[in-house]
C-alpha cells in the first residue's frame, strides 16, 4: 500500500467573482464599454468579463491621476502618505486567503505558492515602502527628493498581485500616483486591489486602474499627460517601449527577460543543490523573469547531480492548482503553452535529449510536465531564447572560469545562481557574473528591501529597496 | 568485515570515505523540510497514515521510576492500543532499559503479543560513558533477556572530537555482539552533534559500520527528532541504498507527540526515500505520548467527534 495524498483542495467559496468588471478610475468603479474574457487556466472556464480600456478611459484615468496629484497626494506629508500604505498592507493581510485564492484561480498557479509567496511578499512590499514614505530625504537624492508626478504602470501576468505591489507601493510612498494596466489574462487580483483602495479610503485618484490588452498599454505608454513609464515584461515590448519614449521626458524602468545561469560547482551541496535546481525552474511553472533556466553543472559531478534530479523530478507533483499538495500548476495561457511547446520541439530539433517524469496531466486547461534538456551547448535556441516556462537546459563547463563565461554568454543578465560549499569561490564568482541578483546556495529568493533588476536586455534600473524608490523621484540638485 | 566495500577499516579508509561526503547547506535543508510539513493530508490518506503510523511506533518507557507493573502496562497497551477496537493495529516495539527486557518479554508473550519485539537501549543509554567492556557486557544482557533489537547511543564525545574511528569500531563490536539475534539502531543524539554536516557524516559512519537503523536521538536531549534532521538521515539513506542495495531504516524519536508531527514525518519519508520505507521494517517512530493522540485522531476520524482523554488508556 502506498502514501497517496487525497485531494485538499483550498475552498473557492472565499472569493466571490463578478460577472463583469469596469475601470478603477477616480476612486469609482466605471463601467467599461468592449468586454473580453479572462479565463481560469487550469480548467478553461471562463471566470469574468474584463472591460477594454481604449482612449477615453485611459484619458480618464491619467487625468484623475494628474488630478489627485496636484490637489493632494504631492501635498500630504510624509507621514500621512505612510499610513495609507500602512493601512494598505494590513488590509491586504486581512484578504490574503481571498487573494491567493483569486491569484490562483485566474494565474493558475499552485495555491501553496500564491498563499505562502505572492501575498506575503506584496504586503511585504506595502509595509516596506509605507516606512519610506516620511524618509525620503535619507533616500540618497539630496535633502528634498520631489516625486516624478503621474507613473503609467504595465504588468505581467507572472506574478500579478505582487508585481502590482512592487509598482504602486515605491510609486506612492514617493508621492506619485498611478495609472495601473494588469496583465490581459491575470487582472482579477488587481481589481480586488481596487477595493481595498477604497477600503483603505486611498484619496480618489491615487491608484487608477484599467484592465486591457496591448493596445491599452501602449495608450499608456504614449500618453503625454504621464511622466513616467515601468514596465514588467518580455524583452520584446520593452524596447517597443524604450523607443517609444525616446524622444520625450518621461523617464522610463524597465524590467524584462532573463536567461538565468543556476552554476553548480563541484563542491556543492548536492541535496540542497537540486531542491534550489526545481526551485530555480519550476517554481511558478518557469513562468519567471529571473528563473534558473541555464543548469551550468561542472561536468565531474554532472551525472551524479541529473540522477539526483531526475528522482527529485519523479517527486513533483503537477496538477490542481487549488489543491494545497499541488507543486506545479497549470501553463498561464494557451499562448504560452503554443510559446514553450514550440522551443522545446527546437530543442529536440537541434538534438537535445528531452526528459519529464511520468506525470498525467489534466485534459481540461493548459498543462506542461516538468521538462530538462540534456546535452544542451551555447549555440543551442534553448540556451539563448527565455522559454518562460517548465523547461531547464542543462550544459556542462570544465573549470569555474568557463562556468562563468558560459554564465555570462548571454544577451540577457538578470539573475544568477551559484551553488558551492566554499565561500571564496561563491565571492569570486558573484564578482565576475554580469547579473542583477546572484543568489548564492538559493534560487528565487525575493525580498522588498533588496533591489532587483537586470543588465543588457534584461532591463534598466532597479525595483525594491532604495535603489527601487528612487526610480520615482527626483533629486533636487540647487539645495 | 568488509563494511559494503565502502571502507577496509582503516583510520586513514574512514575520513576519506567521510570527507568525501557532499555538505549539507543548512538553509536549503531546514527550508525543503518546511515545504514538505506544508503538505496537507487528509480523509483517506490521514486515516492510512494514522494505522501505518500506529505500526511504526516504538512504545517507549526509559525513566528510573520504570517497575515491572509499569513495563507490563506498556506491553499490553502495545499489543492492543485500543482495547474497544480490534482493528488497531500492534505497535512496532516495545522499548525499555536493560534490565526490563525479561519483563516486558515475557509478559508481551502471555498476552498474545508475540508478534512485538522488545528492544532495550544499550551501551551506557543515554550517555554513553563507560568502558567498551561494559557496552558490551550491557549489549549481551539485553540480548539473553529476549531483547530482538538493541538501541545503541554512540559515544559523541569521540566523534566531536574528530575520533571517527573509534565511534566506527564501536558500532562494529556491538553489531557482532547482536549478531543475528538482533537488529541494531545507532542512536546519533543529533541535539548534542548540532550540525546537519555531523548528521550526514555520522549517518554514513554508523552505515557502513553495520547499522540496521539509524536513529535521531534518546529522547533525553533537546533538540530531537526535528524535520531537516530527519530529512538529512532520509537522503543519506537514500544514498546508501543506491550505493550498497541495502536497505537501512530511519527512527526519530524524541519530540513527536501528536498525529500532526507523525504524519509530518511520514510525507518526509514518502517524499525522500520513497513508499519503500514506509513500513515498521524500515521506519520507526519512537515515542510514548503520540499513540494515544494517534489513537484519538482514529476515533475522530471514524465518529466524527474528539473524544476526552478519558477514552484512551493513560497506559
Amino acid at each position: 500500500m502506498s502514501f497517496e495524498y487525497a485531494p485538499a483542495p483550498e475552498s473557492r467559496a472565499l472569493v466571490s467573482i463578478k460577472p463583469k468588471y469596469g475601470h478603477f478610475i477616480g476612486g469609482k468603479f466605471v463601467a467599461g464599454g468592449k468586454h473580453f474574457p479572462t479565463i481560469n487556466p487550469a480548467t478553461e472556464e471562463v471566470l469574468s468579463q474584463i472591460a477594454l480600456a481604449g482612449k477615453a478611459e485611459v484619458d480618464a484615468a491619467v487625468k484623475a491621476a494628474r488630478k489627485a496629484y496636484t490637489t493632494t497626494w504631492s501635498k500630504l506629508s510624509g507621514k500621512e502618505r505612510g499610513k495609507y500604505l500602512y493601512r494598505i498592507a494590513r488590509i491586504m493581510q486581512e484578504r490574503a486567503r481571498e487573494f491567493a485564492v483569486l491569484e490562483t484561480l485566474d494565474n493558475g498557479k499552485p495555491i501553496r505558492e500564491s498563499r505562502d509567496t505572492d501575498i506575503p511578499l506584496a504586503a511585504a512590499h506595502f509595509f516596506y515602502h509605507a516606512g519610506w514614505a516620511d524618509k525620503l530625504e535619507y533616500a540618497g537624492l539630496g535633502t528634498s527628493p520631489k516625486p516624478l508626478g503621474v507613473a503609467g504602470q504595465i504588468i505581467p501576468w507572472n506574478f500579478p498581485l505582487l508585481m502590482l505591489a512592487w509598482k504602486v507601493a515605491p510609486a506612492l510612498a514617493a508621492g506619485n500616483t498611478v495609472v495601473l494596466k494588469p496583465a490581459e489574462s491575470t487582472p482579477l487580483t488587481a481589481l480586488l486591489f481596487a477595493e481595498v483602495c477604497q477600503q483603505a479610503e486611498l484619496p480618489a485618484g491615487v491608484v487608477n486602474i484599467l484592465t486591457g490588452d496591448g493596445s491599452t498599454g501602449a495608450l499608456i505608454v504614449n500618453h503625454p499627460g504621464i511622466d513616467k513609464i515601468a514596465f514588467t515584461g518580455s524583452t520584446e515590448v520593452g524596447k517597443i517601449i524604450a523607443r517609444a519614449v525616446a524622444s520625450t521626458n518621461k523617464s522610463v524602468t524597465l524590467e524584462l527577460g532573463g536567461k538565468a545561469a543556476n552554476i553548480v560547482f563541484d563542491d556543492a551541496p548536492i541535496d540542497e543543490t537540486v531542491e534550489g535546481i526545481v526551485n530555480g525552474i519550476f517554481f511558478n511553472q518557469g513562468h519567471v523573469c529571473c528563473a534558473g533556466s541555464r543548469l551550468l553543472l561542472q561536468e565531474n559531478v554532472a551525472e551524479e547531480v541529473l540522477h539526483k534530479l531526475k528522482n527529485r523530478m519523479e517527486k513533483i507533483r503537477v496538477g490542481d492548482p487549488m489543491d494545497k499538495n499541488t507543486d506545479v500548476g497549470a501553463i498561464n495561457s494557451k499562448e504560452q503553452l503554443a510559446k514553450i511547446t514550440e522551443l522545446a520541439a527546437v530543442g529536440d530539433a537541434e538534438g537535445a535529449e528531452r526528459w519529464s517524469p511520468a506525470c498525467s496531466l489534466p485534459a481540461k486547461g493548459f498543462w506542461f510536465a516538468p521538462t530538462i534538456f540534456t546535452g544542451v551547448t551555447q549555440a543551442h535556441r534553448i540556451a539563448r531564447e527565455e522559454i518562460f516556462g517548465p523547461v531547464l537546459s542543462v550544459l556542462t563547463f570544465r573549470t569555474p572560469q568557463e562556468g562563468i563565461e558560459k554564465a555570462n554568454n548571454t544577451p540577457f543578465g538578470l539573475s544568477a545562481g551559484i551553488w558551492s560549499e566554499k565561500g571564496s569561490r561563491t565571492l569570486w564568482a558573484s564578482q565576475q557574473l554580469r547579473a542583477g541578483v546572484i543568489w548564492a546556495n538559493t534560487f528565487n529568493k525575493f525580498d522588498p528591501t533588496s533591489p532587483f533588476g537586470g543588465y543588457k536586455e534584461s532591463g534598466w534600473g532597479r525595483e525594491g529597496g532604495r535603489h527601487g524608490l528612487s526610480a520615482y523621484l527626483k533629486g533636487v540638485s540647487h539645495e | 568485515m568488509s563494511f559494503y566495500g565502502l571502507v577496509d577499516g582503516s583510520d586513514a579508509s574512514l575520513k576519506s570515505y567521510l570527507n568525501n561526503l557532499s555538505g549539507v547547506d543548512q538553509v536549503g535543508a531546514e527550508a525543503r523540510a518546511a515545504m514538505l510539513a506544508t503538505r496537507s493530508i487528509k480523509t483517506s490518506s490521514k486515516r492510512w497514515a494514522i494505522d501505518t503510523a500506529i505500526t511504526m511506533v516504538d512504545l517507549t518507557t526509559l525513566e528510573g521510576a520504570d517497575t515491572p507493573g509499569k513495563v507490563k502496562a506498556l506491553c499490553t497497551k502495545a499489543v492492543r492500543p485500543d482495547p474497544t477496537d480490534s482493528t488497531v493495529p500492534s505497535v512496532g516495539a516495545v522499548c525499555v532499559y536493560n534490565d526490563m527486557v525479561s519483563v516486558a518479554r515475557t509478559h508481551l508473550d502471555l498476552i498474545g503479543g508475540q508478534h512485538v519485539p522488545v528492544a532495550a537501549v544499550s551501551t551506557a543509554f543515554p550517555s554513553g560513558r563507560a568502558s567498551m567492556a561494559v557496552k558490551i557486557q550491557d549489549t549481551q544482557d539485553a540480548i539473553d533477556a529476549g531483547a530482538a533489537e538493541i538501541d545503541m547511543v554512540i559515544d559523541r564525545g569521540a566523534f566531536l572530537a574528530g575520533r571517527y574511528i573509534d565511534v566506527f569500531n564501536e558500532i562494529v563490536q556491538i553489531k557482532q555482539v547482536c549478531g543475528d539475534k538482533a537488529h541494531l539502531k545507532v542512536i546519533f543524539e543529533t541535539g548534542e552533534l548540532v550540525t546537519y554536516d555531523n548528521v550526514r557524516k555520522a549517518s554514513f559512519l554508523a552505515m557502513a559500520a553495520g547499522a540496521d537503523f539509524i536513529k535521531t536521538s534518546t529522547g533525553k536531549v533537546a533538540p530531537a527528532a526535528t524535520a531537516p534532521v530527519v530529512l538529512v538521515m532520509l537522503e543519506a539513506v537514500r544514498d546508501f541504498y543506491e550505493m550498497t542495495s541495502t536497505r537501512i531504516g530511519v527512527k526519530p524519536a524524541g519530540g513527536i507527540r501528536n498525529t500532526k508531527d507523525a504524519i509530518k514525518q511520514l510525507v518526509l519519508v514518502n517524499e525522500t526515500v520513497g513508499p519503500d520505507w514506509l513500513n515498521p521494517k524500515l521506519f520507526r517512530i519512537g515515542a510514548s505520548a503520540l499513540l494515544n493522540d494517534l489513537l484519538m485522531q482514529r476515533m475522530k476520524m471514524d465518529e466524527g467527534y474528539y473524544s476526552s482523554p478519558q477514552y484512551v488508556t493513560m497506559d
